[in-house]
């Protein structure tokens, strides 16, 4: 199978440009992210932040700046609210199970969203197992959570909601605080969880301002190295660790801390944050560019998701008609276009994107869906490339289709 | 719900890339199709079929992923200048699979699909003609029960979302 993939990878050879726009699944580390990591490989901090020598006493010293870098750009009052993760995935399991299972003499009842992200889904799904029943709110068609819906959802029992502030395939930005305060007003003890991953970096996002009590924040989201996040955790909460094992600076998360990773994490913040105004408008320039260019070069196609100021400056997603899209972004790929698709065709079940599902689209719009997110270090001429290739292989992958794909 | 990494061997990127027979036949004998759109996963066969039931050409159309392409024009490729009770009896998903050199195993469905579609434009043609040779069963075969079976999970899917948007 790795010879294939070989193969596979030669057929990319002298490609004239690359442009990655799947920063949904992950995400390439620009240059001065990796040059602020690298000195804590190996020349300092590179010690356990618990023991006493001077490695040691360095890493301390490091992950508590660190800690308060991203404290600031969330909107956290201190540093220690902030809890580093190895990741999104992490930081939403701690946050659900760690939240929950602490707090349980307060009912059983978890309310998410139905387009939470996968790792969501299967925490709360697994969480059954230990009684916990989970109410999923439904979205309109544009991916707006129904607020009636959420206040005939939470009532005494519920110990805990989840709701992503921007969801991450189709850009809504969702009424966050009007959602915390029906949540709150129906039980002032529930705890209000927000996956702000897509939303750090992206819109104007304070925790003490919206007055969650969690929030997930994930560093390869904002061109971090993959391998650390953050979960915010207000002051008092209670939360249960989810892992045990060596506790350390972090009273969470079980392990030695992995001090280059979170400089990194820390150091994409500070990138995205100290321009944070000419970043967002960089991401939406370059994304109505992109969206401008394919709605006037490609028929049929529905657009998917909120347009405007309620949608992620970064995000477009556009569902190609007759044309499937796992195989546009094998076409795509070929010609140095880094994209992906909502389609069914990497799933065993033949079930699309959940998400996409949920605001009403039919499958055969969802199979040819494709999610593009823009990048503060993106330039024109990445997004007139994209223009450039993208009509012609949508033309070849609905020539393989001919009059087969026809609802 | 998750993903599996999909290492397509050289064989399904070439034909994904130059598909041989694509595209609709205007004198096809029999036409079969297989799946839907909902599916995301469908196949259109074309074959032009001689009074001695041979297949003179073939031809198709996919909607669907690489190996569901691969797999639908390396069948049109295997059946070309065979007589159909040869074709029934020895074009076989798995057989498929192997001329293409292997699918991941999240993919196997699509060989079995291009059969299932193959295997229903030769019912088809002999029905047509009002013949039944002996050696096609009346009852459906593996392929032709899974090509079944994936349009009816797709129709419930689709039913099941229908029901849920008007709650």
């Amino acid at each position: 199978m790795v010879e294939n993939v070989k193969e596979l990878l030669k057929l990319h050879e002298g490609l004239k440009r690359e442009v990655y726009l799947d920063n949904e699944n992950s995400s390439a580390t620009p240059k001065e992210v990796v040059d602020a990591m690298l000195p804590y490989f190996s020349q300092k901090s590179y010690g356990n932040p618990t023991l006493t020598h001077k490695p040691g006493w360095e890493a301390f010293e490091t992950i508590m700046e660190c800690s308060q870098q991203v404290a600031k750009y969330v909107g956290a009052k201190i540093l220690e609210e902030i809890n580093f993760t190895p990741g999104e995935t992490e930081a939403n399991n701690l946050a659900l199970m760690g939240a929950a299972f602490a707090n349980k003499i307060r009912g059983k009842k978890v309310v998410i969203s139905e387009i939470e992200p996968i790792n969501v889904l299967n925490v709360t799904e697994m969480m059954q197992k230990y009684g916990y029943v989970t109410t999923k709110v439904p979205v309109d068609s544009e991916g707006f959570i129904n607020l009636e819906k959420l206040k005939e959802a939470v009532d005494k029992e519920t110990v805990l909601v989840s709701i992503s502030s921007v969801n991450n395939e189709v850009g809504t930005v969702q009424p966050l605080k009007e959602a915390v305060d029906i949540v709150k007003a129906n039980n002032p003890y529930c705890i209000f969880h927000t996956d702000a991953s897509d939303a750090y970096g992206r819109i104007p996002f304070n925790v003490t301002d919206l007055k969650v009590d969690m929030a997930t924040v994930s560093s390869y989201k904002i061109l971090g190295p993959r391998g650390a996040g953050a979960l915010f955790v207000k002051e008092g909460l209670a939360v249960d660790k989810i892992l045990e094992g060596q506790i350390g600076t972090q009273k969470l998360w079980p392990g030695v801390e992995n001090t280059p990773l979170i400089v990194g994490f820390a150091k994409a913040s500070e990138l995205v944050f100290q321009d944070f105004d000419a970043n967002v408008s960089r991401m939406r320039i370059l994304r109505d560019k992109l969206y401008e260019g394919i709605f006037s070069e490609i028929s049929d196609l529905k657009f998917n998701g909120p347009r405007g100021f309620d949608r992620s400056p970064d995000n477009l997603n556009i569902s190609f008609m007759r044309c499937e899209g796992e195989a546009l972004t094998i076409e795509l790929s070929l010609k140095g276009v880094y994209v992906s698709s909502g389609s069914a065709c990497s799933r065993r079940l033949l079930q699309p994107s959940h998400v996409l599902v949920a605001i009403g689209r039919r499958f055969s719009e969802a199979h040819g869906s494709i999610l593009m997110k823009t990048l503060r270090t993106h330039i024109e001429e990445d997004i007139t490339y994209v223009l450039e290739v993208l009509p012609s292989a949508v033309n070849r992958i609905r020539g393989i289709v001919g009059s087969t794909g026809v609802d | 719900m998750s993903r599996s990494p999909l290492p397509y061997n050289p064989k399904v990127l070439e034909l994904f890339r130059n598909p041989k027979n694509l595209g609709k036949m205007e004198d096809a004998t029999v036409v079969a199709v297989a799946g839907n759109p909902a599916c995301g996963d469908m196949i259109t066969f074309y074959l032009k079929i001689d009074e001695k039931d041979i297949v003179q050409k073939a031809s198709f159309e996919s909607y669907g992923c690489a190996a569901n392409i691969a797999t639908s024009s390396i069948v049109t490729e295997m059946i070309k200048g065979l007589p159909l009770e040869q074709i029934w009896k020895e074009i076989t998903w798995k057989r498929v699979t192997d001329e293409i050199g292997g699918l991941p195993s999240v993919k196997f469905h699509c060989g079995i699909l291009a059969v299932g579609a193959l295997k229903r434009a030769i019912r088809k043609y002999f029905e047509n003609k009002g013949a039944s040779p002996d050696w096609i069963p009346k009852e459906s075969t593996f392929e032709e029960k899974q090509a079944i079976e994936e349009e009816e999970l797709a129709k419930t899917l689709s039913k099941r979302m229908k029901v849920e948007a008007e709650k």
